[in-house]
């Protein structure tokens, strides 16, 4: 089937790959917060204050929206005896579930009631997204740069820079943040220690909002970029060194070759097992971030998950981890297919009709 | 022998197991010296001086006897995990890559499916889910049990290139089942392939659970370096200033991480020849 297309047998390939992927997520979304404790019985034994009839009903609508409680014909809740309501079994539950899920629809927070969950993340994903996407980026081309230039001098710039690029990889995300919170933001005031703009400041498309926004920037892409850059600069080195060691490289120092020509070759060579690596560590990053948007109360998913998990609220954290690892998943399709069409190796693999 | 004295050779290797020892020395011995009662004994944030080396937290509690329990919790956390992660992704691995087949393609889809999913998401749902009973135990065990895909993987790679060595056909030969073989044969070369991964693990581990802790979603009822940061920025340590609410407990996480890391890089130096200085 599609032999004569590679490349699209390929990006369908790892799509099917990832749409698996994608479904065990939901699955595994659905099931362990099921681990400790039971939604109905967390639902059922909230305390929103208000007379018990009126929380009886605002549960009863909750079971409802959920797809937690049986419903009569009339598609009301079905109460037992004592005026309970009858609870589903677990396989009807989840494909309520899947069903809702794929549909867009991840219910109602129970804090911010009635507002959507897809609502209170639709709020924070833009911070979130400006302040990791061009972060991470940056850190890995900075770091891998910084990766090359250590393996091809060594010497000297080695020896200070590598200790120096281990410490960084190290140091804990939430760790460094507060470092930073601590010096330039409370002991010499330089930077804002919270937020994502200042709270006299009414977001909107102006340029007071947007320098502000810059503004509480500074900090939290600074403990970001330096920490994966730091990482990425290890492996770069390692790659670079094992690349520099290489037969083709002696035969082009031998040949008289350039040395900038040659530090193109290695960084070429030993650039995409770094992309594939950025892949992988992909997953920590996003992590580590969420809890640097943490530690700055930066508007982004880490501060409403934060939030939801000092309320309980349940469908918001399912929601935030959905959304993330959906995010990690197109990250990683994307790079596989990067790496697919810069790879001469991975490309000529496909021609021959591997994988 | 020769390993180690390789490995002594490498300054890296010293400075990273230096570090490293002395912090465990530190949880083990500190309580012996120090008083670790965790009762009032100062009021809010009172700072050092007075007795009390490194003040004492919002509480009144002294804070040598806070970051010792946290130091020694979160390296119980940290081995515990790192143990349970590195054996189950060594099984894993080293079977799948050794089997070949159709287990094989079972045991790499599965490492490789839950691979991309983040561990912290996973350890948030889990967590936030138990409302109680989060012992430092049970964290531990989930921190491993969630972190064991990548370790699979290196192994399942470094196993496969075994498995048609001449030496694992002789001892076909002779009759030795597959475990025998696994175990005899195949784990040996892996020894100090797999050690370095645990070491990865023990400071995945640590760092883990300290996120976690940080959320607060972390062991109750307990301390550890990340829940004494919570507690220290949740009762306003950050911002008021006060420095030693912060900086012990950051920088025996960062020492054991970092330390950590060197023995590992100085590991892989050695292993592989070209990363040696020249």
């Amino acid at each position: 089937m599609l032999k004569q297309y590679p490349t699209l047998r390929f990006i369908l390939q790892r799509g099917g790959w990832y749409l698996l992927t994608f479904f065990v997520a939901v699955v595994i979304n659905f099931a362990l917060p099921r681990f400790g404790s039971d939604p109905v019985d967390i639902i059922m034994g909230m305390n929103s204050g208000g007379d018990p009839a009126t929380q009886l009903a605002k549960k009863v609508s909750f079971l409802k929206e959920f797809g937690l409680a049986k419903l009569d014909d009339k598609g009301e809740v079905m109460l037992d005896a004592e005026g309970q309501p009858v609870k589903k079994g677990l396989a009807e539950q989840f494909f309520t579930y899947i069903g809702k899920t794929l549909q867009g629809d991840l219910g109602t927070s129970f804090q911010k009631y009635p507002k959507k969950v897809t609502d209170v993340m639709g709020d924070a994903i833009p911070w979130t997204i400006a302040l990791q996407l061009p972060t991470i980026i940056l850190g890995w081309i900075v770091g891998n740069l910084l990766g090359a230039l250590a393996a091809y001098k060594r010497g000297t710039f080695d020896r200070v820079f590598f200790p120096l690029a281990l410490l960084f990889s190290a140091i804990p995300f939430f760790v460094f943040g507060m470092l930073l919170v601590y010096f330039f933001a409370v002991q010499w005031s330089i930077f804002p220690a919270v937020g994502g703009f200042a709270a006299d400041i009414v977001p909107g498309f102006t340029i007071d909002f947007f320098a502000s926004a810059a503004y509480h920037y500074v900090l939290p892409f600074l403990s970001i970029f330096l920490i994966s850059a730091g990482g990425q600069a290890i492996g770069m080195r390692s790659m670079g060194i094992y690349e520099l060691g290489t037969d083709y490289i002696k035969y082009a120092k031998w040949l008289g070759v350039k040395e900038t020509r040659i530090l193109l070759y290695v960084f070429r060579n030993a650039m995409l097992p770094q992309l594939t690596g950025l892949a992988l560590a992909l997953g920590g990053m996003v992590g580590g971030a969420l809890i640097t948007e943490m530690i700055f109360s930066y508007p982004g998913l880490g501060m409403a998950m934060l939030t939801a998990i000092q309320f309980n609220d349940y469908p918001v954290i399912q929601g935030v981890t959905l959304v993330i690892t959906t995010c990690v998943l197109i990250a990683n399709f994307t790079v596989d297919i990067l790496v697919a069409f810069l790879d001469p190796r991975v490309k000529a693999g496909l021609q021959m009709g591997g994988n | 022998m020769k390993l180690l004295r390789n490995l002594l050779k490498s300054p890296m290797f010293v400075i990273g197991a230096g570090l490293f020892f002395g912090t465990l020395l530190l949880a083990l011995v500190g309580p012996l010296f120090a008083d670790m009662s965790l009762d009032r004994v100062a009021e809010s944030y009172a700072p050092p001086g007075d007795g009390l080396l490194l003040g004492a937290d919002n509480l009144g509690r002294n804070y040598v006897a806070l970051l010792l329990h946290g130091l020694r919790n979160s390296l119980y956390v940290g081995f515990l995990a790192g143990i349970v992660a590195t054996t189950f992704g060594t099984l894993v691995g080293i079977y799948g890559g050794f089997k070949g087949g159709l287990i094989d393609d079972l045991l790499s889809v599965t490492t490789n499916l839950f691979i991309v999913i983040p561990q912290l998401i996973l350890l948030i749902l889990i967590s936030a889910s138990m409302q109680e009973g989060r012992s430092l135990t049970l964290i531990a065990l989930i921190i491993g049990a969630t972190g064991w895909t990548w370790s699979a993987r290196a192994v399942r790679a470094q196993s496969s290139a075994l498995k048609s060595r001449d030496h694992i056909a002789l001892a076909r030969i002779n009759g030795d089942g597959t475990f025998a073989i696994l175990l005899k044969h195949i784990l040996p070369y892996l020894a100090s392939y797999v050690f370095m991964v645990f070491i990865i693990q023990v400071a995945s581990g640590i760092l883990s659970e300290a996120a976690i802790s940080m959320i607060g979603i972390g062991p109750l009822d307990t301390q550890s370096l990340g829940i004494i940061l919570n507690d220290a920025k949740a009762n306003g340590a950050l911002g008021d200033g006060i420095w030693w609410g912060i900086f012990p407990a950051t920088i025996l996480i960062t020492t054991i991480a970092f330390s950590l890391y060197l023995i590992n890089t100085s590991m892989e130096g050695v292993f592989n020849p070209r990363l040696r200085r020249e």
